[in-house]
């Protein structure tokens, strides 16, 4: 069976039969923030309680990447094999805005408002033959 | 102590491959000092700075080691803007008499590849293709058209001015016109915003001679005077480039607080102003910036734009000398470059790019990653 490991520690629960995003919420003044860390952007606060995010939310706004990226851009196509892919903010009710990648790449089926569900699939194998998952918006 | 701007000097923005940027640094700063009548060994003290063309300081083995405290600045895209505001606190304060600011930069072509460790991110930000400055301006102007009615047409319609400006202007880079058709037509690049919609990263260089305002009029007749510089980051809250996430809740940019802040130090406001360069990185951003630094109310724009008030003959001129988007942007240079075309503006030395009317104030904003902006105002 293939080895599937998360892009980075701490992104999202992994392993897990359901996975989420984390986030950090500071205890202080309660806003949270994606990804997890150790203190709070809004008020200084440096207790923060780590906890998973909504699995659904609405798009905010998006683009289109229509050309690949330089380095640190990792994601194994070459130019050939390039696929232009999707980015948005997506707000998760009573967390936050969280910017990722969209299984969408055609602007005509995106639009600002649209329900979005966060999804976990593989990014791209290492030279291991390991899978490298991260999180994807996809429309609902 | 006012402070006044008395010399000014440009290298040509563009490409320019018989030159390295340090090279083309000191080629602005000759001419600056030149045009002030001073000699290098005059200056007191300078603040420069480059992105990706070495330290501003190794300007002195090309002009000469004469001693002078020269201190190196990096702010990203306000670079510039933070080198003339840290050289108007030196003359303010009454520490110095007289000094020079410089910016230059010759960067590769194509898009910039920001490290996203060098942001306190990790490296999978980076990984998965979110590392692009492009993708914020883009996903910025997608929900501002969303939320304030600004159409594709006046995103063209900007370029389009750009570029016309730019064919006036000898020192821009991109010299031709292109009509609003073919800025629509060309290759998307972040929808809504197409290649020509896009400023480049570019070569050029910038400098001032800055010096006490008591005593401007011992090198030029025609002193124009730094009413403010400010330079503002971000608060919680505000949209900004390079942001894994963002509150729910948004606040103000830093664009906003700067603008406030120079406006209430020049006791002036934004009617007042008569030209304005504007950070355009791309087309959509100009469009963001004429309301947030206060020109205009959210949504205004689509109007403005389209009954071509920002031309130069217009009513608000927006950057009389192409902007970003047909100088391209050498980082270290770019924010000098609007200082020198609005000490040009207020001289009346514009040539073919001068406004009508002899304008007295000009207004200079940039923005920067990861949420930084530096505005100046000038006035004759």
């Amino acid at each position: 069976m293939t080895e599937k490991r998360p892009i980075a520690e701490g992104l999202f629960t992994w392993p897990s039969p359901q996975p989420a995003l984390l986030a950090s919420r500071c205890r202080q003044c309660g806003v949270a923030a994606f990804p997890v860390a150790e203190s709070c952007m809004a008020c200084s606060g440096q207790e923060v309680d780590v906890e998973e995010l909504p699995r659904r939310g609405t798009l905010w706004t998006w683009t289109i990447q229509q050309f690949m990226p330089k380095p640190p851009y990792n994601s194994g196509e070459t130019p050939e094999t390039f696929q232009p892919y999707g980015v948005g903010y997506v707000e998760l009710p009573g967390g936050v805005r969280v910017e990722g990648r969209l299984t969408e790449n055609d602007p005509q089926k995106l639009r600002i408002g649209m329900a979005m569900d966060v999804v976990f699939d593989a990014y791209r194998r290492d030279p291991d033959g390991a899978e490298i998952v991260s999180y994807f918006f996809k429309p609902v | 102590m006012d402070v006044a701007i008395v010399g000014i000097g440009i290298h040509p923005f563009g490409r320019t491959p018989a030159r390295s940027g340090l090279q083309q640094g000191a080629y602005a700063a000759r001419e600056a000092l030149k045009d002030a009548g001073v000699q290098w060994q005059d200056m007191q003290f300078a603040f420069g700075g480059s992105a990706s063309s070495g330290n501003a300081d190794a300007l002195g083995n090309e002009l000469g080691l004469t001693g002078i405290p020269f201190i190196n600045v990096a702010n990203g895209c306000a670079t510039g803007g933070s080198s003339l505001i840290a050289a108007w606190h030196a003359i303010k304060s009454g520490e110095h008499d007289i000094g020079l600011v410089a910016g230059f930069d010759k960067h590769d072509r194509g898009a910039f590849n920001a490290d996203p460790k060098a942001l306190g991110l990790g490296d999978w930000y980076g990984e998965v293709g979110m590392m692009m400055t492009t993708q914020f301006f883009a996903m910025k102007i997608q929900k501002y058209m969303h939320d304030h009615g600004i159409s594709a047409n006046t995103l063209a319609k900007v370029a389009a001015k750009a570029f016309l400006n730019g064919s006036l202007n000898p020192n821009a880079w991109r010299r031709q016109p292109i009509s609003e058709t073919e800025i629509a037509g060309s290759m998307m690049i972040n929808d809504p915003l197409t290649k020509f919609m896009f400023c480049s990263p570019a070569e050029g260089g910038v400098a001032l001679v800055l010096c006490r305002a008591d005593r401007a009029r011992q090198y030029t007749d025609t002193p124009v005077y730094l009413k403010s510089a400010v330079l503002k980051s971000r608060r919680f809250g505000s949209f900004e480039v390079f942001a894994p996430s963002q509150a729910l809740e948004q606040v103000d940019g830093p664009t906003v607080d700067a603008a406030n802040a120079a406006f209430e130090m020049a006791g002036v406001g934004p009617g007042d102003m008569d030209v304005l360069q504007l950070q355009d990185t791309e087309s959509g951003a100009e469009v963001m910036h004429m309301a947030e630094n206060g020109f205009c109310e959210h949504g205004e724009q689509e109007h403005l734009l389209q009954s071509g008030a920002t031309h130069i003959g217009g009513r608000m001129p927006v950057n009389t000398d192409g902007g970003c988007l047909a100088n391209g942007e050498p980082i270290g240079a770019s924010g000098l470059r609007q200082v020198y075309e609005n000490v040009l503006q207020l001289r009346g030395q514009a040539g073919q790019h001068q406004m009508p009317g002899n304008p007295r104030l000009g207004y200079t904003h940039v923005y920067g990653a990861p949420g930084i902006s530096a505005v100046t105002i000038l006035q004759r």
